[in-house]
């Protein structure tokens, strides 16, 4: 019961938020200079000014930015996101069709991160200025500080052209069509590559935070008390540290949903993969407004369903957080 | 000194052109005693996907490289460049060049099995070609009817004469035919059809999967006798250029054609034996980048002005060092190889002299404030290609030199063509100017006065001249091709004189292909072809 009060005030309190970041995105986009049929002349190569004027009738452009607003926010409290105007199909089925390769990217180098930052921190954590720190924490630094596209175009360049061993790209292998268990392999393989480009910088990330909030946990006054306990190290570390050492991890995961949605964009286009990043990206090329307008959506409806799980997670972790308020 | 270094630049572009003819010529020669091969999936590079892949209604090499190879028009061009026919088997123009007839190949079935006949092809030039094709609706303006006598002759009717050259030379890109009884009722715009094509061509549309790939298969009622040679053709959609570069080299991709790889991938991959890169089979692709002038800056109105810009940049060393071998100096607006207009007398040349792009500015009256600035100007570079904005770098920096400043304003594609065609919110623009093989079907246009705001990659500097508007519309009429030629002539000798807009560069698109197709590149314009004939070795 308390969690369901908990869902529906969080779900009341983001419907003014998503209406706001509509709104404003939609009047920005006012401001940026042509439109979807300048965008669609620029793809052709030209055409003449009587095509223009019937494709601007055709998507609905020849009414006032007002008129055009109203019409989307009436169309979108019936929960009609519009046509995209480059793929001629509506704007729902074409963000379906695209959600699983970014969920799928999101979700493989989201746990690769937490884990192996969660594993990386607490061993660096135990040997903090020995050696396996000392090579952690530099990793870590090399791994953040590099930028994914040149990580992404080195990796295909060593695994997909001299080793062979792995695709340069695309979600699965279309020459030859699969099935079944052999088709989630394949799709497998062809993420390998851009799960650790992407997952790579956000590990660095997670295993700074574990690593600092181990320290800090390790010094508090239960963990003496565990050890005067007689507990031996691991399982003071494992039963008492990390519990209370996770919870600014599991923060940190609900506010990069987010970015990671948008942050894969690059990684997408090194490794052709057709997710919502990319989508995007082409909406605003393109001036496909409705489009855009229905990612935005979609991704913050993504990033409130991430930051309910956080806070569960949260009641979980840390039964304070649910008895205390 | 200037000259010499031109023709050393000429000499070495004619060996590196010898040498890639070679290259390519070679392999073809080596494996001409080898029989074609059947079977093979052939994947090819799809850098931006377009909102449809009918050629009747879009004609843009973005489409035709995946339309071009399900839907087939009524004419192609062949090996040599000259008009062969593909679903008309003879044509006959009447002397006043009013009446044009076309004789339909008999036996041709749509895709889905329905016979193709001259009904399909007065329904796509009435209702697409005449009423969206861009191009085509310019190109068909005076088309009043086309009267369909029997099931296998087509008769179009103008308003006006229409040259048969031109005609001709114009429907290998704009005369595809697309199938009447799918598209007879709904809006075509909307058609589903569009995305999911269905033509007479060697290959059928299979599934496209936005985002990804797109997959048409080998159509085994082709009308040709034992064609086509391949199961399958793929488009991997890549987007980056860089992640594009790194699929052809391993083998996931086999074409990338229109110079979809970058200059530095593509000089790369050129050395290696395992890739073809060539200009050959983009003849029908040629373009020129452009600066573009606004009149309605007084200093650019001034003609000495325009000639000094003209004069203050170096365009071979440009060319030398950014652009390579695949580019040479241009001659205005007709290119070198249109072979059936290109000028022995091209009128006016600027060749690189600052001395005199110095005196002509100050004749002008423009002379240097303090700081040796003599005005300010916004540059507009167009986001198509990297080469148009290291040319805009290089314009500032020489332009700076002769004392006039730069400000470079990037847009994004929308952006770019509002800015210039539709609000004339710019000083000079930079661009290209695509050549489809006749002047009359998108070069003209640039100077043309009379172009409504807003029509992209037209006359909007703001500049009428009425000799070289009446040029231009007696050539578009003129049947007889030597007169044509003439007045085409003079055309090009009057835009250089006057410089509204100034064409220095002369580029054709690379193609990058795996050394493993064979009869590839054989045509002026093979990217865009139906690939009937193309095969891959083992």
């Amino acid at each position: 019961m308390r969690l369901l009060s908990l869902v529906g005030r969080r779900l009341a309190a983001s419907i003014p938020t998503l209406l706001l970041i509509l709104i404003g995105l939609f009047l920005l986009l006012q401001f940026a200079p042509g439109d979807t049929v300048d965008a669609m002349m620029a793809q052709m190569g030209g055409g003449d000014a009587a095509t223009a004027k019937s494709l601007r009738e055709f998507y609905g452009l020849d009414l006032s930015v007002s008129a055009q607003l109203g019409n989307y926010l009436w169309r979108l409290a019936r929960f009609d996101l519009g046509f995209s105007s480059i793929y001629g199909k509506p704007v729902l089925t074409v963000i379906a069709e695209r959600l699983p390769a970014t969920l799928l990217l999101m979700g493989a180098a989201l746990s690769f991160a937490f884990f192996f930052g969660l594993v990386f921190g607490v061993i660096a954590a135990r040997g903090v200025n020995k050696w396996p720190d000392t090579l952690i924490s530099t990793l870590g630094l090399i791994f953040y500080a590099t930028p994914s596209f040149w990580f992404g175009l080195m990796a295909i360049v060593v695994f997909s052209i001299y080793l062979q061993w792995l695709p340069a790209g695309g979600l699965e292998d279309i020459t030859v069509m699969q099935t079944g268990l052999w088709r989630t392999l394949d799709i497998a393989r062809h993420l390998i590559l851009p799960t650790l480009t992407l997952g790579l910088i956000y590990l660095a990330i997670y295993l700074r935070i574990m690593r600092a909030s181990m320290l800090e946990v390790l010094n508090l006054d239960f963990v003496r008390t565990a050890r005067a306990k007689g507990l031996d190290d691991t399982r003071v570390v494992i039963k008492h540290v990390l519990r209370n050492a996770l919870l600014p991890m599991v923060t940190l995961i609900g506010l990069q949903a987010g970015t990671m949605l948008g942050g894969s964009v690059v990684v997408e286009s090194v490794f052709s993969l057709p997710g919502l990043g990319r989508l995007a990206y082409e909406s605003v090329v393109q001036r496909d407004l409705n489009t855009l307008l229905g990612i935005v959506f979609a991704s913050a409806l993504v990033v409130i369903a991430v930051n309910l799980a956080v806070d569960i997670a949260y009641a979980r972790l840390d039964p304070r957080i649910t008895t205390g308020v | 000194m200037t000259s010499t270094h031109l023709e050393i630049n000429r000499r070495r572009a004619l060996m590196t052109s010898a040498a890639i003819a070679a290259s390519v010529m070679f392999p073809e020669r080596a494996f001409a005693e080898e029989t074609p091969r059947k079977g093979g999936i052939f994947t090819v590079h799809y850098g931006a996907e377009q909102r449809m892949l009918n050629p009747s209604l879009q004609a843009s090499t973005g489409v035709y490289i995946i339309g071009g190879k399900i839907q087939e028009q009524l004419v192609d061009l062949d090996h040599a460049g000259k008009p062969v026919g593909v679903l008309a088997e003879s044509w006959e123009s009447t002397p006043d060049g009013r009446t044009i007839t076309f004789h339909l190949r008999k036996g041709v079935t749509w895709h889905d099995g329905k016979p193709f006949t001259s009904a399909d092809v007065a329904f796509t030039a009435m209702a697409m070609w005449k009423k969206i094709l861009n191009y085509g609706s310019t190109l068909q303006l005076f088309l009043t009817a086309v009267d369909t006598p029997d099931a296998h002759t087509a008769i179009f009717r103008y308003e006006r004469p229409m040259p048969m050259d031109l005609l001709l030379r114009a429907l290998p890109d704009l005369g595809y035919i697309s199938p009447k009884h799918l598209y007879d009722s709904g809006d075509i715009r909307q058609n589903p059809v569009n995305l999911a094509p269905v033509g007479t061509g060697p290959f059928k549309f299979t599934q496209y999967e936005r985002g990804q790939f797109i997959i048409a298969d080998r159509n085994p009622n082709y009308w040709r006798p034992n064609a086509p040679y391949l199961d399958r053709i793929v488009w991997r959609v890549v987007t980056d250029r860089a992640a594009a570069a790194v699929q052809v080299e391993a083998g996931q991709i086999l074409y990338s054609g229109f110079s979809g790889l970058t200059i530095s991938d593509t000089a790369r991959l050129a050395k290696d034996k395992r890739f073809i890169v060539t200009t050959k089979g983009n003849e029908g692709n040629a373009r020129t980048n452009t600066i573009e002038f606004n009149f309605r800056r007084k200093e650019l109105a001034d003609i000495r002005v325009r000639r000094a810009i003209a004069h203050a940049i170096n365009v071979p060393f440009f060319i030398d060092n950014f652009l390579g071998d695949f580019a040479k100096p241009g001659t205005g607006p007709i290119p070198s190889v249109s072979t059936d207009f290109f000028p022995k007398d091209t009128g006016p040349q600027y060749a690189y002299d600052k001395a005199k792009a110095v005196k002509l500015l100050d004749e002008a009256g423009f002379k240097a404030g303090s700081g040796g600035t003599r005005f300010s100007l916004r540059l507009l570079p167009a986001p198509w290609g990297e080469d148009i904005s290291l040319w805009a770098t290089y314009v500032q920096q020489q332009l700076s030199d002769v004392g006039i400043k730069i400000e470079i304003v990037r847009n994004d594609g929308g952006g770019y063509l509002k800015s210039v065609y539709a609000d004339h919110n710019f000083d000079l623009a930079s661009g290209w100017h695509q050549y489809r093989n006749d002047p009359a079907v998108s070069t003209t246009v640039w100077y043309r006065s009379g172009q409504p705001a807003g029509a992209p990659w037209t006359n909007q500097w703001g500049w009428t001249d009425e000799k070289i508007d009446k040029i231009i519309d007696d050539a578009a009429t003129e049947v007889d091709p030597v007169k044509r030629k003439a007045l085409y002539g003079e055309f090009e000798r009057r835009a250089n004189e006057e410089l509204p807009v100034w064409m220095p560069i002369e580029q054709i698109f690379q193609s990058v292909i795996n050394a493993k197709a064979r009869n590839h590149s054989n045509t002026p314009r093979w990217g865009s072809a139906s690939w009937y004939d193309l095969w891959l070795a083992e």
